[in-house]
């Protein structure tokens, strides 16, 4: 899986700017992620691969239509040192995995890539870098597991935490 | 346990005697909120979880990124909100008005837990209510459930002392404190303003400091309620929560209101700070005033006292969009919309404007906007090679006038 490297502060509308949200359709929000700040992604990226980002990754506006764009994309995981809140929370209720790790940087852009989801760990094939991601806590474990809020929601929601 | 406003407030929504920061807590809360842009998306989350939402008269839609709205796109995403509301018979529908102040105007109280599908929502916390932005599929959870997961924040406390000079406003006060956190300063945390200033200041004031939490990555803003709150509350009322004394906060500021000059943040990011004198003579384009952080009537009125009996330059186009419908009207008869357009102001509808370029005033290749709103990130008014530059409404006003970049305190 190739990682497409990003810098620290990737914005909402950067990701998918507003001019471009006016839909629900998943698929045309995939054909839009980064379409001015990084034109070629939405064109070259594989089913699969990674972002791989500094800190603050997704800040600024709530829209979700961000996360959904990143995946609709083939995008299999973002791993980021810290990620805005609101993104975060979008990323884990659509079913989009997260991972926090503190060393992004040992991973170049154009590299291959290794996620172990349950193990949590990243492998730089491309440098042999070993990443260790830190692990969710056990509440929003708890959502990813049932694929997201809505599977969540609709089992047995709040009733058992 | 010695607790903060947020974790009372918390506390008190969870049903428990006392939570703390890293606890995770499911909250009852008092309003759901949702905008054009966001409630379509909500909406399908809604109906794959059931189809009836908790309480028709919590779940609250406003139409205001794109209303009217400009492309056939918009058209068909306003016609599907309509139909949730008609469907769900929802009482809280409004197209008059950016959600944040409509929600301040109509609904919050203190002490309440309210959410909204916009990262703004950390704006009603000025009301001494726990308030923060989720996304579509959070809120359309809320809407089914009236219930809602967070992690207990920590806080951070900005207290605030001294009078602003002449010429400095909130926002540069609230410019100066990105300036300084910066864009991931306060990640996940309770931004919580206390001090003189903050006592001594208006709610409009209050609303501007607690609007730009999120610039830091806050997840919500708060003041304590006072007498001011409860006065603006015109007959509602609340539950008012304080921060003891011997809270815990992971950072204390210290802010020297009086030491702040008119600040500005230049692109593309919000908290690239620097006084106004740094850019002042760039040339402008547009200058644009209104949204949730200044399109209240304060600011209308020092935008009208510098405008007053004058023209704005030739090459520049000055937007106003009153924040509200109350804020209009007002506006309108103490005459300061009167004034504005004669001076060469264009009024649109109380909405989010062109804040987010989707009408009303966007940007082409090569242009610079002055903005009274929230931010400057690349691409967010237009094309993607203009640029924006966040001030107070005095210096929107004055570098409208001159048509450059303008400290305001020579034309007040």
């Amino acid at each position: 899986m190739r990682a497409w490297k990003f810098g620290d502060d990737i914005n909402t509308d950067v990701i998918t700017p507003g001019r471009y949200t006016v839909t629900t359709d998943k698929k045309r929000l995939g054909e839009i992620a980064f379409i001015e700040y990084r034109p070629e992604f939405a064109k070259e990226v594989q089913e699969g691969d990674v972002i791989v980002a500094g800190y603050n990754f997704g800040c600024g506006s709530s829209r979700e239509h961000s996360p959904v764009a990143i995946k609709a994309a083939g995008v299999s995981a973002v791993v980021a040192k810290s990620f805005a809140r609101i993104f975060f929370r979008n990323a884990i209720n659509i079913g989009l995995p997260l991972f926090v790790c503190d060393d992004t940087e040992k991973i170049d852009d154009g590299d291959t890539v290794e996620i172990y989801f349950k193990t949590g760990e990243i492998r730089d094939k491309t440098n042999g870098a070993v990443l260790e991601v830190k692990p969710l806590p056990r509440f929003m474990q708890k959502i990813v597991d049932c694929g997201g809020l809505v599977e969540f929601l609709r089992g047995d929601g709040y009733d058992n935490v | 346990m010695a607790s903060t406003i947020t974790e009372k407030i918390l506390a008190h929504a969870s049903h428990q005697k006392e939570v703390a920061a890293g606890d995770f807590v499911v909250a009852d809360v008092n309003y759901v909120m949702a905008h054009d842009s966001t409630a379509p998306l909500a909406i399908e989350s809604f109906y794959s979880i059931t189809d009836k939402v908790f309480n028709k008269d919590k779940v609250i839609i406003v139409f205001d990124h794109f209303f009217p709205a400009p492309t056939v796109a918009g058209a068909t995403l306003h016609q599907k909100s309509r139909k949730f509301v008609a469907d769900q018979q929802l009482s809280g529908f409004f197209t008059n008005g950016v959600c944040h102040q409509l929600l301040v105007e109509k609904f919050v109280s203190p002490g309440d837990v309210v959410v909204g599908a916009d990262s703004h929502t950390c704006t009603e916390g000025a009301l001494g209510a726990f308030t923060t932005g989720l996304g579509s599929t959070d809120i359309g959870g809320v809407m089914a459930t009236g219930k809602c997961w967070f992690k207990v924040p920590e806080s951070l406390k900005f207290n605030l002392t001294d009078q602003p000079r002449k010429g400095v406003y909130a926002k540069d006060v609230i410019l100066n404190i990105v300036g300084e956190v910066g864009a991931a300063g306060a990640l996940y945390e309770a931004c919580e303003f206390t001090g003189d200033y903050v006592k001594n200041a208006s709610i409009s004031s209050r609303l501007t400091l607690c609007n730009m939490a999120i610039e830091m990555g806050g997840k919500n803003g708060i003041i304590e309620a006072d007498q001011k709150t409860l006065e603006f509350l015109n007959g509602r009322t609340g539950k008012i929560f304080r921060s003891d004394k011997d809270a815990a906060y992971t950072d204390k500021y210290e802010i020297d209101v009086g030491a702040i000059e008119p600040q500005v943040a230049l692109p593309p990011a919000v908290d690239n700070v620097e006084p106004v004198s740094a850019v002042e003579g760039r040339t402008i384009n547009q200058a644009f005033l209104g949204t949730c952080t200044n399109g209240r009537l304060d600011d209308i009125e020092v935008a009208t006292r510098i405008l007053k009996g004058k023209k704005i330059a030739r090459n520049v186009r000055l937007i106003v969009s009153p924040a509200s419908e109350d804020i209009y009207f007002a506006a309108l008869e103490k005459g300061y919309l009167q004034e504005l357009v004669k001076a060469g102001a264009t009024v649109c509808n109380a909405s989010c404007g062109p804040c987010i370029g989707r009408h009303e005033g966007v940007l082409c290749e090569g242009e610079t906007c002055v903005s009274s709103q929230n931010r400057n990130f690349t691409g967010r008014m237009g094309d993607p090679k203009a640029d924006i530059i966040l001030a107070s409404p005095a210096t929107v006003a004055a570098s409208a006038l001159t048509g450059k970049i303008t400290d305001p305190r020579n034309y007040i």
